[in-house]
């Protein structure tokens, strides 16, 4: 399939394999920022292919994991109202909350639609005048675009009945924040190719220069996972902390531009608080001026009660990258996916899901590539 | 029927406005006039043969001239069917209905004979649609060999159904000269596992029409009765250790329960599993795994590893699984999982699915 089976060519991948064999020589610890990433990562068993010296963790980049319990909360609350049609991406419907997900609040008669783009919502809204339709707006700096025009459409077609409840979150301000707690492991980063498609990397490059640490946009597929990790690992080799761009075929420096005015026009940007992680200042956006009529927060004020975490769930821990999943001692025990604990068991971005369903239950054996000049180790 | 037929002479002109037929009462349930007229004027054209129209509670069947001999066996089976939307590209519930049991008895390695379909309709319904829906069951009713010999009606109100429910339940014929158990319970180490075709287009038919999504060349949904595939491989002699249809779940499903229920490994290699392009990209759309959608004409088979060859020569040749492809073998460890050796050469664990696959965000 064009654009894809190019990317997944096991010849191309041994290859690169091999020339990570050869250029690593001493332990790495690299984080990929995207959940899409771990996905591959751990879907194609791309671990099995490094050597034992890299270790990859699994960055906070989930957006359905990041998602603040008291927002799934206030999103359980809103959806129970009569009047209103509850949309959300699949993913975030089992989020579990202090007490029900938005799957339990279906269950029990809320209208609860997943669609796939927030224009759908915007649609609904237009062929259902007498109900009230909610929009959840997760998502990092990718999904932002979208949301932002379903807002600005609505104030174009003066839609009133349609609103959104935002958790946008921002990846430089969560790598910052990670890179200056005095427990990072993080020696490189993947950062997230679509994330940089709409954003560019220009915001990178004063990252890479305070914490000397090398940071390489990469894209989805596992042929550019590897060749990413080869890019990273070949700079920390070679003493360098560079931004580069390994996803040169969807992602440019400056980024797209017109989607970056519209996301400006309608967000600002704001301090989130990350599940998991705690407060990151300058870290989301909220709807801005005209566009805060649209927003669910404050047309349906919070009543609920604080919200409850799981005491055993160490996701935090796992956002990091201090702990992998099946270091954590619920997992698989108390937190599976029919049961979970937390966000990051959920989503199919989530690296406690990708672990319990790939199979990573435990700490594999590294197979090296059978190829000739590769050195032993 | 006496009352009926003194009812239409008498033309009586009442003040009472006529009920329209174009759409299903709750009296068309009542088992009154409505429903005499629903079974006469829908089902018996369709499906119309000399042990439904005994109209009798149940059916008599006779078991001389299908092949009943010393040593055969009777499989039974049964099935409801919901779906929405009711029509979808390449089918409708109707065909499902029909295949589904059909396709269930297949896999038992019996000959589909006898079919009862049980209709749960919704007030509302529009009459066009049931008419759609029959239709088609008559015709893959016709094709699959089987004869619809009992029935039932219920309608319910508006709002408590989903325009149409269907339960079908079937009788198949295992033939005296298959000996073997065919099951999980008869898979062994070292068997080859075939699948019948290209997977995972009914689900992503169904859903393209649910969520509005298009494509450029229009998915269609895949159901098919397999029958003809079995009994080709039945009389080829190959011996088969088991047959699973891969509906609800898909292949990955289905394996896992094999694998579980037998303390085994199956093996599967990624890249000889055979999904159609225009399914694989709408599953990279939208997050989907093409090993857990669902199938409503494909199977599994798992054949000594000898008679790989043999099995999928005579597949082949059969229209409904000419696309046959090996995909994988039995191991002994790790039990109780199914192993997906990667494109790029890694290994995965393919689970059991918790709930159903959900959309992802980006």
């Amino acid at each position: 399939m064009k654009f894809l089976s190019e990317y997944r060519d096991q010849k191309a991948a041994d290859q690169l394999a091999q020339q990570i064999w050869k250029k690593v020589t001493r332990p790495w610890t690299v984080m990929e920022i995207c959940g899409g990433q771990t996905h591959t990562i751990v879907k194609c068993g791309l671990e099995d292919l490094l050597p034992r010296d890299i270790t990859l963790v699994h960055g906070p980049g989930c957006p359905v994991c990041v998602t603040p319990i008291d927002l799934i909360d206030k999103a359980v609350a809103i959806a129970r109202r009569p009047e209103v049609i509850f949309c959300s991406f699949g993913d975030m419907l089992r989020v579990p909350g202090s007490s029900k997900s938005l799957f339990d609040a279906k269950a029990e008669g809320a209208d609860v639609r997943i669609v796939y783009s927030p224009l759908d919502a915007l649609k609904l809204a237009k062929s259902n005048p007498d109900r009230q339709v909610v929009f959840f707006a997760v998502g990092f700096e990718t999904t932002a675009p979208a949301n932002a025009m379903a807002a600005w459409q609505a104030d174009h077609d003066q839609v009133e009945n349609f609103s959104q409840l935002v958790s946008h979150v921002l990846v430089p301000p969560a790598m910052e924040a990670l890179l200056s707690s005095e427990s990072c492991v993080v020696q490189g980063f993947l950062a997230a190719g679509h994330v940089c498609t709409v954003m560019g990397y220009e915001e990178y490059f004063p990252i890479a220069e305070r914490y000397r640490v090398p940071i390489v946009v990469t894209g989805f597929e596992p042929l550019d996972i590897l060749e990413g990790i080869f890019m990273t690992v070949s700079q920390l080799e070679e003493c360098r902390h560079e931004v580069e761009n390994q996803y040169v075929r969807a992602t440019r420096r400056e980024g797209n531009r017109p989607a970056q005015e519209r996301i400006t026009e309608v967000f600002e940007v704001v301090n989130r608080q990350w599940r998991g992680l705690g407060e990151i200042p300058a870290s989301g956006f909220q709807l801005r001026g005209r566009f805060q009529k649209y927003d669910a927060n404050r047309r349906y004020p919070s009543s609920a009660e604080p919200a409850r975490e799981s005491l055993e769930c160490i996701s935090g821990l796992i956002l990091q990258g201090i702990k992998k999943p099946h270091e954590c001692p619920a997992f698989a025990v108390k937190c599976t996916p029919e049961n979970p604990l937390g966000a990051p068991m959920v989503s199919s971005e989530g690296a406690c899901a990708a672990y319990y369903h790939y199979g990573r239950r435990q700490s594999h054996d590294r197979i090296q590539p059978e190829l000739s000049g590769t050195p032993s180790r | 029927m006496a009352d009926v037929k003194v009812m239409t002479e008498f033309n009586l002109s009442c003040p009472v406005p006529r009920v329209a037929d174009d759409r299903i009462v709750l009296a068309h349930g009542g088992g009154g006039r409505l429903t005499h007229q629903l079974i006469e004027k829908i089902f018996m054209p369709a499906f119309g043969n000399p042990m439904l129209e005994q109209r009798h509670d149940g059916a008599v069947l006779p078991l001389e001239g299908v092949g009943m001999k010393t040593g055969s066996r009777l499989a039974f089976t049964t099935d409801s069917f919901v779906v929405r939307p009711l029509i979808f590209p390449g089918g409708n519930i109707g065909d499902l209905a029909i295949h589904g049991t059909v396709n269930d008895l297949a896999m038992c390695g019996a000959r589909p004979l006898y079919l009862s379909a049980g209709f749960i309709l919704e007030e509302g319904l529009a009459m066009d649609t049931l008419r759609t829906v029959v239709a088609s069951m008559q015709q893959s009713a016709a094709k699959a060999g089987v004869q619809l010999v009992t029935g039932d009606t219920k309608v319910v109100d508006k709002g408590k159904g989903d325009g149409i429910f269907v339960n079908t339940s079937g009788i198949g014929l295992i033939e005296a000269n298959v000996k073997q158990t065919i099951g999980p319970s008869s898979v062994q180490v070292g068997d080859a596992v075939i699948v019948s075709g290209d997977l995972g287009r009914h689900g992503i038919a169904i859903l393209s029409v649910r969520e509005g999504l298009e494509f450029e060349s229009p998915i269609l949904s895949d159901t098919a009765s397999v029958w003809p595939a079995v009994e080709a491989l039945l009389n080829a002699g190959i011996e088969i250790h088991c047959l699973r249809d891969l509906t609800r779940g898909g292949l990955a499903t289905t394996l896992n329960e094999i694998a579980s229920d037998r303390n085994i490994c199956i093996k599967l290699e990624e890249t000889l599993i055979p999904v159609q392009e225009t399914v694989q990209s709408a599953c990279e759309i939208l997050g989907l795994d093409p090993l857990y959608v669902a199938n409503e004409g494909r199977f599994a088979v798992f054949v000594p590893a000898a008679q790989v060859d043999a099995a999928l020569e005579v597949m082949r040749k059969v229209p409904v699984s000419q696309e046959s492809v090996r995909v994988g073998r039995v191991e002994e460890t790790p039990g109780r999982t199914v192993v997906l050796q990667s494109r790029i050469g890694g290994n995965r664990v393919v689970d059991m699915l918790s709930g159903e696959q959900l959309p992802r965000i980006c």
